[in-house]
């Protein structure tokens, strides 16, 4: 056991901060356009230095980094509070997707737009009446003359407003059991045939969007690891996508619980016996968040696959960030509701934290089906 | 970076688990619980394994391994349930190994070490320390009052038996005066114990949670196992959630005691608030999973329940730890007297 860094893993994250301590861009402008604008062009900074895409392998413009590099990447990047990169989920699911699934004219068509951010990818998975439920999903391609036409409509795709290009999982055939007749597509976001809506959520933003599609085109070239292959491709980056997000929320947690320290300060409330141990709690949840998702690392170093602990610590990481808003409400009193402060929002923001990216309830019966080997109800 | 245990680590914990698989079966544990006693052929066997000694340097006769070895030893020792005054011992001697002279350490190591001449620890609050384990059978008790901690001789100390709800240790109430003063890293030593502590109710609550499983599999009911019932598979995988929080904590702290000690104090306490509410959470979250069975004498998770809710209770509770955390964490409590 040694949680040391190695000398190479050290090296790795000095360079980085040295890198972000001259690169940081400050802080991002107000309003949509401007901050995406903003993010296009740190993301650009980012692929010009190595950064953008680190796990990819260097042939495709990454540098091949281990799981600990990644893991470290994400954490200085939070704790130098740099902006999010414009692509997010072309560099996190539809590059390793991919780079995993793909095709060789695929990969070279593909992959170096989404690292420069010339093209923004989104992710139509989910659907109004498949949710947790993901593999019930309705959306259909049916193949005539060489390409595919596709009715049906997507929830939750964020970006899809900017994007280029869209993961699409849909159904291709409607006769064998429901995981098996899914194809994964890369479907061109820039038709008629695909409007794009804006779901207004309780905060008052608009993060996400509806896809309505009727009768969109995809070419045969755009599947994607074969026809009927879709919930596999469509899972095995879900879970890496999962293994590597620990770390960096683990260091978002603990930089939010400082920010909370302080405004208890504020309000001299530091003495208060209640607010102290639920303080304490909330510290001591991070941690062992922390240290879960290092443990996780070090299985999937070994072992090569992401195990369940992925599950335990998104659900950890959900229970523990509302709480904390929770906290910060109850400090600040008849304040709370009071719309312009940050933490209003942030109270608002954590009660998706346990449905976003799998809801709680799922990852409980993850848990309990595959590291447990408890029954399925279905 | 590799969170995980060495070749050598994960050895000393699969000779362990086999060991005392084998020889503390629950039938034993109860028979020796029912009769408040320990097994002293079986202590004999233990201490030829070389454990009371195992971080005891070799000068002393111990193997000169660390925190990270103590703790995997106290984790099985907590997994198979097993009476004995292993813990008792193996706090004397950290409490001497970190906080004695060179004199005190000679007196007193080697019959730790070699299991033949035991010690233990208490925690003195006005006047007397009210929970004490093992204080009979042992040779010296370390009393820790404050930040500051003494030796005595067992015959020179009042000795009174307390009965606890944990029937698989034996409890003492100690007073004594005076005693020969250890003038080392007391504060590091109190950590290292609760660490020790923590690993133990890893184990006793990583054993209730595979009783939970076991049973959700077999128990049916309305012609289901109840397990794949969601309100009783969720409760499973909050054991899950909880057990294995509390063992990266504790192996983080135990890691921390050994290689970053300046870590200590801030990972021992979240290591002892977690594990204390986690082992007490896990065991009665499995006797509800066991419904009526699991309220029965005859049931032994009972055994398991008392034990992590003593554990809990002992160098300091999970409240008090928590408010350490929160004075490490950056809550400077204010000047003003308490």
């Amino acid at each position: 056991m040694d949680l040391t860094l190695s000398p190479q893993e050290q090296a790795f994250r000095d360079e980085l901060r040295a890198w972000l301590e001259e690169n940081h861009p400050g802080e991002e402008p107000a309003g949509d356009e401007a901050a995406f604008e903003f993010r296009k062009d740190w993301q650009r900074q980012l692929a010009d230095a190595g950064y953008a895409g680190l796990s990819w392998p260097e042939e495709y413009g990454g540098r091949g980094a281990t799981l600990i590099e990644q893991a470290l990447f994400n954490q200085e990047m939070v704790r130098a509070k740099a902006p999010t990169t414009a692509n997010v989920l072309g560099l996190v699911m539809g590059g390793p997707v991919v780079i995993a699934h793909g095709t060789e004219e695929q990969k070279q068509r593909y992959l170096k737009p989404i690292l420069t951010a010339e093209e923004i990818w989104c992710q139509g998975f989910s659907e109004p009446e498949s949710g947790s439920d993901l593999a019930s999903l309705k959306t259909k391609a049916v193949k005539s003359n060489g390409e595919w036409v596709v009715t049906g409509q997507k929830v939750w795709t964020t970006f899809a407003h900017e994007a280029k290009w869209c993961m699409l999982v849909a159904r291709t055939d409607p006769d064998v059991p429901k995981h098996k007749g899914l194809t994964y597509f890369l479907m061109d976001m820039e038709q008629d045939a695909v409007q794009v809506r804006p779901l207004r959520q309780i905060t008052g933003e608009a993060e996400f969007n509806e896809i309505f599609m009727e009768e969109a085109r995809i070419p045969d070239e755009n599947v994607v690891g074969g026809v009927g292959n879709g919930w596999a491709v469509a899972i095995t980056t879900l879970m890496h996508e999962r293994a590597g997000l620990g770390f960096g929320s683990a260091i978002a947690l603990k930089i939010a619980l400082g920010e909370l320290m302080e405004l208890i300060r504020e309000r001299g409330l530091d003495d208060d016996p209640v607010i102290r141990q639920r303080v304490a709690q909330l510290y001591i949840e991070a941690e062992a968040l922390r240290l879960n998702a290092s443990r996780g690392l070090t299985q999937i170093m070994k072992t090569g696959i992401p195990g369940p602990e992925g599950s335990l610590v998104k659900w950890q990481w959900s229970d523990a960030n509302q709480a904390l808003t929770e906290l910060a409400m109850d400090v600040r009193g008849a304040e709370a509701p009071i719309v312009d402060d940050s933490w209003t929002y942030r109270f608002l923001r954590a009660r998706a934290n346990s449905i976003e990216g799998g809801t709680t309830e799922i990852l409980r019966n993850i848990v309990a089906e595959r590291v447990l080997g408890l029954p399925k109800l279905r | 970076m590799n969170f995980d245990y060495t070749d050598d680590q994960q050895a000393i914990k699969s000779t362990a688990r086999d060991f005392l698989a084998d020889r503390y079966k629950l039938e034993k544990v109860r028979e020796l619980a029912e009769a408040g006693e320990y097994d002293d052929a079986l202590w004999g066997q233990i201490s030829e394994l070389g454990w009371p000694g195992i971080f005891v340097g070799e000068d002393h006769g111990g193997q000169a391994l660390g925190q990270v070895e103590l703790s995997i030893l106290m984790e099985e020792l907590g997994y198979a349930l097993a009476p004995t005054p292993f813990f008792s011992n193996a706090a004397a001697g950290l409490a001497i190994h970190h906080a004695g002279s060179d004199e005190q350490r000679e007196r007193w190591l080697p019959g730790i070490a070699s299991g033949e001449r035991r010690g233990t620890v208490g925690v003195v609050s006005n006047g007397a320390a009210p929970l004490v384990p093992d204080a009979d059978s042992a040779e010296v008790i370390v009393l820790i009052e404050n930040g500051s901690a003494s030796v005595v001789e067992t015959g020179d100390a009042q000795v009174e038996k307390v009965e606890t709800i944990d029937s698989t240790r034996r409890f003492f109430r100690v007073q004594a005066n005076g005693g020969d003063s250890l003038e080392g890293d007391v504060e590091g030593a109190r950590d290292r114990i609760a660490v020790t502590l923590a690993a133990e109710l890893v184990g006793v609550g990583q054993r209730a949670m595979e009783m939970a499983v076991e049973y959700a599999k077999d128990r049916k009911q309305f012609d289901r196992p109840i397990g794949a019932y969601q309100a009783v598979s969720h409760r499973c995988a909050q054991m899950l959630l909880e057990v294995e929080s509390a063992r990266a904590a504790a192996l983080y702290a135990s890691w921390a005691a050994d290689h970053e000690p300046e870590s200590l104090p801030l990972a021992a306490s979240m290591a002892k608030s977690y594990a204390s509410d986690a082992g007490w959470r896990v065991t009665a979250s499995s006797l509800q999973v066991h419904g009526g069975i699991g309220f029965t004498w005859e049931h032994d998770l009972h055994f398991f329940l008392k034990r992590a809710r003593t554990d809990a209770a002992l160098f300091g509770s999970a409240r008090e730890h928590r408010d350490r955390v929160a004075e490490l964490a950056g809550l400077s409590r204010s000047a003003a007297p308490v």
